[in-house]
C-alpha cells in the first residue's frame, strides 16, 4: 500500500492523533483523558495516564534514542528528480518542497551515526510528517547508504519506522526501494551485523513488505497500526468489518510476527540491551 | 470473438468481413478481400503502434491472455509441480516446480490466475497469501541447493488484502523473499508476463534480469487504486495509468527492466504459440549469458542491479551546522 493524500483531505502527513491544542492541557486520543502537556514531554510525547504514544518527529525520536551530542547526521543533500512528472492537484516536487520545509527535513527518514547507550550504531527515524514517510528514491538511497555505513563502520543498524508504504508519485521506482534496502540488509546479515527494527505508529504498505519485517529482532511501539495492506483496502476486499484491534503491536506480537512490544519510556534502555548482546564486547550499562 | 476490448472491435469487424467474403467466394469477394486486408494491416499497425497505457492494461489482464501454467506447458519439459510451504498450506495462487527447459533443468514459478469463474476462485484471482510466497522462495532455496537456475513468471494483480493474510505475516513473507532473492547464488531470471501488482509481484521478481512482455504493465499500485486516491474516482484509472508510467517502454527508460519480450501483433492473446516463441528465444538468451557465472558474481551483480535503480540528485553537502 502506497502512502496517498486523498484530494480532500487537506491534513497532509498531519503527523499526531491527538490535537495537540496550544493551550497547557490536551486530551488524549486514546484514553480521552485531559492531561497536561508538559507532562506527555516528560514522558518521551506519551500519555501520562495510559501511556499512549503520540507520533512524534524524526528529530525527537533521535533525540529519545541517540546520546546527547552523539548524532552525526549523514546525506542530507540527496534530492528527487521528479522521474516521472509526476502532478496531481499539485507538482511532486512542491509538494516535496513544502514537506521539507514544514518538517525541517531534507526527506522522510533521517539517517546517520549515533551512540546508544554509549554503543556506536547507524540509527535512522522515519518522518513520518514527510509525505507521510512514504518511500521514494531518496529514501531507499538514504537507508542503503546508511546500511553500508554501517558496513564499512562495522557497527549494528536501529531503522524507527513510520511510514504508509511506497510513494505514488514516484511510481515504480519507489517499488524498487524495497528490493535496494533488502538486498542492503542481506548484506549488513552477512557480515554478522545485527539490525533491529522499531516499528511505530503506523507503519504499512512497501515499508513494512521490506526492511521494517527483517530486523534480527523486531520491537513495536504499544497499539501501532502495522500491517501490509491499509484497514481500509482489506474491509473494502473482504466486506466485513475489521476485528477489534486488527493490526495494532498486540495482534502482531499475539500473532508471532514481532518480537516485543516496548513502552516508549523504556525504548532506549531496551535498545541497549540488545546492542550490547550483539556487540564484540560485552558493555556495561552505559 | 467474445472478450474483446474496445479498441480491438474495429479490427475485429474486418476481420469478420473478410472471412465472410472469403466463404463467398465470388469475383466481387476476390477483388475486395486484398483492399480489405491492406486496410487491415494499416490499422492494426496503428491500432498497436499507439496503445494508451490503459490499453496495455487491459490486453495485460485480457481474458485470453496465456497465464502462467499456459506458459509453462508452452515453454517446459517434464514439468513436476511442488505443493505447499511446509508451515501452513499451499497457496494455488502460485504455482512452481521442476521443468527441463531445452537442455537445462530449471525451477519455475508463477502467479496463477484463473480462467473461469471456479478457478478464479480456487486461484484467489492469481493474488497471493503468504503460504504462497514461502512456497515461491523454499523453491528458489531449492533451486539453489542444486545449482539451478530460476525462472519466475510475474502476474498478478498483487499480494492478497485480507485478514488472514496478515495474521500469517503478509508483509513478512514478501520482505523474506526480497532479502531471500537477493542472496540467491543462482541465476533469476524474471519475466513479467501480464500484470506486476505491487510488492505482490516485485515477491518474486528480483531477477538478475527482469523481462518484460510487450504489453504486460507493472507498477506501485493499480490504476484503480491510483485513481480512488488521487482524484476519489477508480473510474478515473486510465489517467492514472498514464501518470503511473506502468508500460513495458516506461520500465525499460527507467532501467527498471531489462529487455522487452514482443508479443505477436495483436497481443499474445491472439497467438498463444507466437507469444511463447519470442520468450522461449529471450529466456534462452538470457540462461545462456548468465551460465557459468559464479555464485559470487550471480549476488554481486544482482545487488549492484537494484542499488542502482531510483531517481534522484545530489547537492553538495551543506556546510556543517549550516
Ligand atoms: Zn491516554
Amino acid at each position: 500500500m502506497p502512502w496517498f493524500k486523498r484530494k480532500t483531505d487537506g491534513s497532509e502527513g498531519k503527523a499526531s492523533t491527538v490535537q495537540i491544542a496550544e493551550g497547557l492541557w490536551i486530551k488524549c486520543d486514546s484514553c480521552k483523558e485531559i492531561i497536561y502537556r508538559a507532562e506527555v514531554e516528560r514522558a518521551g510525547r506519551a500519555c501520562p495516564k495510559c501511556h499512549y504514544p503520540f507520533r512524534i518527529s524524526a528529530r525527537e525520536r533521535i533525540a529519545l534514542l541517540a546520546d546527547p551530542g552523539s548524532f552525526e547526521e549523514r546525506d542530507t543533500n540527496l534530492e528527487t528528480t521528479d522521474p516521472l512528472g509526476f502532478k496531481d492537484t499539485k507538482k511532486y516536487r512542491d509538494r516535496v518542497r513544502a514537506a521539507a520545509q514544514k518538517t525541517r527535513t531534507d526527506e522522510a527518514v533521517v539517517t546517520g551515526l549515533a551512540r546508544i547507550g554509549g554503543l556506536p550504531s547507524v540509527l535512522c527515524a522515519f518522518e513520518f510528517g514527510f509525505l507521510g514517510g512514504s518511500m521514494g528514491s531518496v529514501v531507499g538511497e538514504k537507508l542503503a547508504r546508511a546500511i553500508e555505513l554501517a558496513i564499512d563502520k562495522h557497527v549494528p543498524v536501529v531503522i524507527v519506522s513510520a511510514s504508509g508504504g511506497a510513494r505514488m508519485q514516484e511510481g515504480i521506482l519507489s517499488l524498487m526501494q524495497m528490493a535496494k534496502t533488502s538486498a542492503a540488509l542481506e548484506r549488513l546479515g552477512a557480515r554478522r551485523l545485527p539490525y533491529v527494527s522499531v516499528l511505530t505508529d503506523p507503519t504499512t504498505g512497501g515499508v513494512t513488505a521490506s526492511f521494517a519485517m527483517l530486523g534480527d529482532v523486531i520491537l513495536a511501539e504499544p497499539r501501532a497500526l502495522i500491517g501490509f495492506a491499509g484497514p481500509r483496502v482489506i474491509a473494502e476486499t473482504i466486506r466485513q468489518p475489521l476485528p477489534e484491534g486488527f493490526q495494532r503491536s498486540e495482534f502482531l506480537l499475539a500473532h508471532g510476527q514481532i518480537d516485543a512490544i516496548v513502552d516508549r519510556r523504556e525504548l532506549k534502555e531496551t535498545l541497549r540491551r540488545i546492542l550490547a548482546f550483539f556487540a564484540d564486547r560485552p558493555s556495561a550499562a552505559g | 470473438m467474445p472478450d474483446a476490448l474496445d479498441f480491438e472491435q474495429p479490427l475485429l469487424e474486418l476481420e469478420n468481413r473478410i472471412t465472410a467474403l472469403q466463404a463467398e467466394d465470388s469475383p466481387r469477394a476476390r477483388d475486395e478481400i486484398p483492399r480489405l486486408e491492406e486496410r487491415l494491416a494499416r490499422l492494426r499497425q496503428r491500432t498497436y503502434a499507439s496503445l494508451t497505457a490503459w490499453q496495455r492494461t487491459q490486453l495485460a489482464r485480457h481474458p485470453r491472455r496465456p497465464h502462467t501454467r499456459d506458459f509453462f506447458r508452452l515453454l517446459f519439459e517434464d514439468f513436476v509441480e511442488l505443493h505447499g510451504d511446509r508451515l501452513y498450506g499451499d497457496d494455488a495462487a502460485i504455482v512452481g516446480g521442476l521443468a527441463r527447459f531445452g537442455e537445462r533443468r530449471v525451477v519455475v514459478i508463477g502467479q496463477q490466475k484463473g480462467r473461469d469463474t471456479r478457478e478464479k476462485l480456487a486461484r484467489n484471482f492469481g493474488m497471493p497469501h503468504p503460504e504462497g510466497y514461502r512456497k515461491a522462495l523454499r523453491l528458489m532455496q531449492l533451486a539453489d541447493k542444486f545449482a539451478k537456475p530460476v525462472i519466475t513468471l510475474v502476474d498478478t494483480p498483487g499480494a492478497y488484502p485480507g485478514i488472514g493474510a496478515e495474521e500469517r505475516g503478509q508483509a513478512e513473507a514478501i520482505a523474506r523473499n526480497l532479502r531471500g532473492m537477493a542472496a540467491l547464488g543462482v541465476p533469476l531470471i524474471a519475466v513479467v508476463t501480464g500484470e506486476g501488482g505491487s510488492g505482490g509481484a516485485l515477491a518474486i521478481g528480483m531477477g538478475n534480469r527482469v523481462l518484460m512482455l510487450e504489453y504486460a504493465v507493472y507498477s506501485v499500485i493499480s490504476p484503480e487504486g491510483c485513481a480512488a486516491i488521487l482524484w476519489g474516482d477508480a473510474g478515473k484509472a486510465p489517467e492514472a495509468a498514464e501518470s503511473m508510467k506502468i508500460t513495458a517502454p516506461d520500465l525499460l527508460r527507467l532501467g527498471v527492466i531489462d529487455t522487452i519480450v514482443p508479443e505477436p501483433l495483436g497481443g499474445a492473446h491472439r497467438d498463444w504459440e507466437g507469444a511463447a516463441r519470442h520468450l522461449r528465444e529471450a529466456l534462452r538468451a538470457e540462461l545462456g549469458a548468465l551460465a557459468g557465472r559464479s555464485r559470487e558474481t550471480l549476488v554481486a551483480e544482482r545487488y549492484d542491479k537494484f542499488r542502482r535503480i531510483g531517481a534522484f540528485e545530489e547537492t553538495a553537502m551543506p556546510a556543517p551546522g549550516a
